[in-house]
């Protein structure tokens, strides 16, 4: 009997003992997939010797119904439709020993609208299995059939503009520095200065919670005050990310429904919180207005190597499903990792009515959103005014620009940081849609306006030239596949 | 007289720039027209940042296609409320936007009064906050 086929003749097929997993029936290389079921496309490391048909074999088994050796019990079961099938592998280019290797699970294998347990199952214990040495979740086609289970982001970027009353530009906001150790008076005095500058809003950073030198009531006192004086100086609607990151569902709830009284737009959850905790989140601000702003603290540890873990684009397409309003996606050209078209595609994923494949911004699947509200990208870190044309020329105007250290950084103080970003935005908007070329006049139409705006050129002579220009880790293998989007 | 940056209500988006010539509007109208936006002008004397509704000077301009059409109504409406705050917006009818895709000031009263806030001491030490604009106690149309 050969290992590498599958065993029709089921009295074989079922007596007790180890089995491939080609032989148990998780390799089906005919298998055409059905417009219900959810497909991943996983990067797989088989341990030396181990078949790649075998390996993504396993991945399926693992992902799905397998264990480690026969089971009776599966013949209980209508087992061929809960089996995931391995469809197809084909050798990542220029890169010996990693595979492509694409899997089909059938509709019923997942919860309606619960990301925890799809999760459970596509990243659970098959990332832990001894026969690869690595796996990575690369993409992900959800069927429009379980897009629809769920409610996705509370607000949406449409209706958030709405209620902002912003429109035609990308939003302006900063990130509190220093991220610990400012009381809570220190803190609101930041956040009205950016504000009053000119920013749209301001953001607590991903580790302030409730540490001894800042309780997080006083903090989110301190800031509306801050928030609410800003607004009347201005005219203009503001807001700041409140954290309601906390030890456990309650506490979140406390803290959001004191953001909620003390009149906040937005309350800020961190991804470590996990993905039931989101979803729970995502009811709270449905019932209560609110827009949730998600920092994607952590998801660095799985993300960023290319060889194992999952993703951003899947983490992304995974968070629109669970409803956030905003979420960190990177700024290619700032100061933490992403090659700028995969940063591109995480936008895409993002905002996107219907994405379509796109290898050269790793998008492996069209996926269909079907009326899905978007999500706002946010672009964060160690970006400054100077890259403004760099900045709109990448993302275009559903993005918020996060100038943190490029706000109160600047030598004239936070709100001349301010003055001077949202100058360089607007100016660079007017060209833009005047029809100038920005991605190469961009330094000059720059310069031209800091003429006449001192904020702006102290800002460009302060970080004109800074940039960071490091090889990126995770960039998309394509340029050698065309055939991976078939 | 506001004190922010600007000295001025900074909604809109070019509110940071200097105000825009017509020659300047015209383009950003032709932007706008090209990717199928439609035009309308409204205004008001109550810019309070949640003073949604701004009364409409006419209908949106659905099958105006030229910029200098829309021009001449922003000069027709500035004629009419020289004093009142006028902005310019575009709409997107896209499936999926199905809202406001570009929004301009392009008039302002000569001055501009800004607003105050009022704190009410309630439970502990929060406040509820009112934004009240200075000039919202005079009669409509003369409010500022």
């Amino acid at each position: 009997m050969s290992e590498s086929t599958l065993i029709t003749d089921a009295k074989t097929r079922y007596s007790a003992g180890v089995l491939k997993y080609k032989q148990m029936g998780y390799w089906m290389p005919d298998y055409v997939p059905t417009e219900t079921d959810t497909i991943c496309l996983f990067r797989i490391t088989p341990q030396e010797g181990v078949d790649p048909e075998e390996a993504a074999a396993a991945v399926a088994g693992e992902s799905s119904t397998a264990t480690w050796t026969v089971v009776w019990t599966d013949r209980l079961t209508a087992c061929d439709s809960y089996r995931a099938k391995a469809y197809k592998v084909i050798p990542v280019p220029n890169t010996p020993g990693q595979y492509f290797a694409y899997v089909a699970y059938d509709l019923i294998l997942f919860e309606e609208g619960s990301i925890s347990n799809m999760t459970a199952s596509l990243i659970g214990n098959v990332f832990s299995f001894k026969p690869l040495k690595a796996a990575r979740l690369e993409d992900i086609r959800l069927p429009v059939a379980y897009v629809k289970t769920f409610k996705g982001p509370p607000t949406g970027l449409v209706v958030e503009r709405e209620r902002l009353d912003k429109f035609g530009r990308p939003l302006l906001g900063a990130t509190t520095k220093p991220k610990l150790g400012l009381s809570g008076r220190n803190y609101g005095r930041v956040i009205y200065e950016g504000l009053r500058g000119g920013l749209d809003f301001m953001k607590d950073d991903e580790n302030i919670n409730s540490q001894p030198f800042m309780h997080w009531r006083d903090r989110f006192l301190y800031v509306m005050d801050g928030v609410n004086k800003a607004q009347a100086v201005t005219g203009e609607v503001k807001g700041s990310y409140l954290n309601v990151t906390g030890a456990t569902m309650e506490d979140i709830y406390e803290r959001a429904e004191f953001a909620k009284e003390l009149g906040s737009v937005v309350v800020m959850l961190d991804l470590v919180i996990g993905w039931s905790a989101i979803q729970s989140m995502a009811n709270w601000a449905r019932k209560n207005d609110m827009i949730v702003h998600m920092h994607r603290a952590g998801h660095g540890t799985y993300t960023r190597q290319k060889n194992h873990g999952v993703s951003f684009r899947v983490i992304a397409k995974w968070l629109r499903l669970a409803g956030v309003d905003h979420l960190h996606t990177g700024t290619a050209v700032g100061k933490l990792e992403g090659d700028p078209m995969t940063v591109q595609g995480y936008y895409n994923v993002c905002r996107d009515s219907y994405t379509k494949t796109d290898l050269p911004r790793g998008l492996y699947f069209d996926q269909d959103w079907v009326d899905t509200k978007k999500v706002m990208p946010v672009a964060s870190g160690g970006i400054h005014a100077g890259q403004m044309h760099q900045l709109l020329d990448l993302f275009g105007d559903d993005v918020i620009l996060q100038f943190g250290g490029g706000t109160i950084g600047h030598p004239q103080g936070i709100q001349a940081g301010a003055v001077a970003n949202r100058v360089a935005l607007e100016t660079m908007v007017k060209a833009r849609n005047e029809g100038k070329d920005i991605k190469n006049e961009g330094p000059e139409i720059l310069k031209k306006a800091a003429q006449t705006c001192g904020p702006l050129k102290a800002a460009l002579d302060t970080w004109g030239d800074i940039s960071f220009n490091y090889a990126s880790t995770d960039s998309s293998d394509y340029a050698q596949t065309p055939s991976a989007s078939n | 007289m506001m004190t922010n940056p600007m000295g001025r209500l900074t909604q809109g988006q070019f509110s940071f720039l200097p105000d825009l010539t017509d020659a300047e509007m015209a383009l950003q109208v032709e932007y706008g027209l090209g990717k199928g936006y439609a035009w309308s002008v409204e205004y008001t004397d109550d810019p309070h940042p949640r003073n949604t509704y701004w009364d409409m000077y006419g209908m949106p301009m659905f099958d105006l296609k030229d910029a200098a059409g829309v021009v001449m109504e922003v000069t027709g409406c500035r004629k009419a409320f020289p004093n009142h705050y006028i902005r310019l917006m575009a709409f997107d009818s896209t499936r999926g936007v199905e809202s406001i895709a570009m929004s301009i000031i392009v008039n302002r009263p000569k001055n501009e009064p800004g607003f105050m806030l009022e704190r009410q001491e309630v439970n502990g030490r929060s406040l509820r906050y009112t934004t009240r604009g200075y000039g919202a106690d005079r009669p409509e149309g003369e409010r500022g």
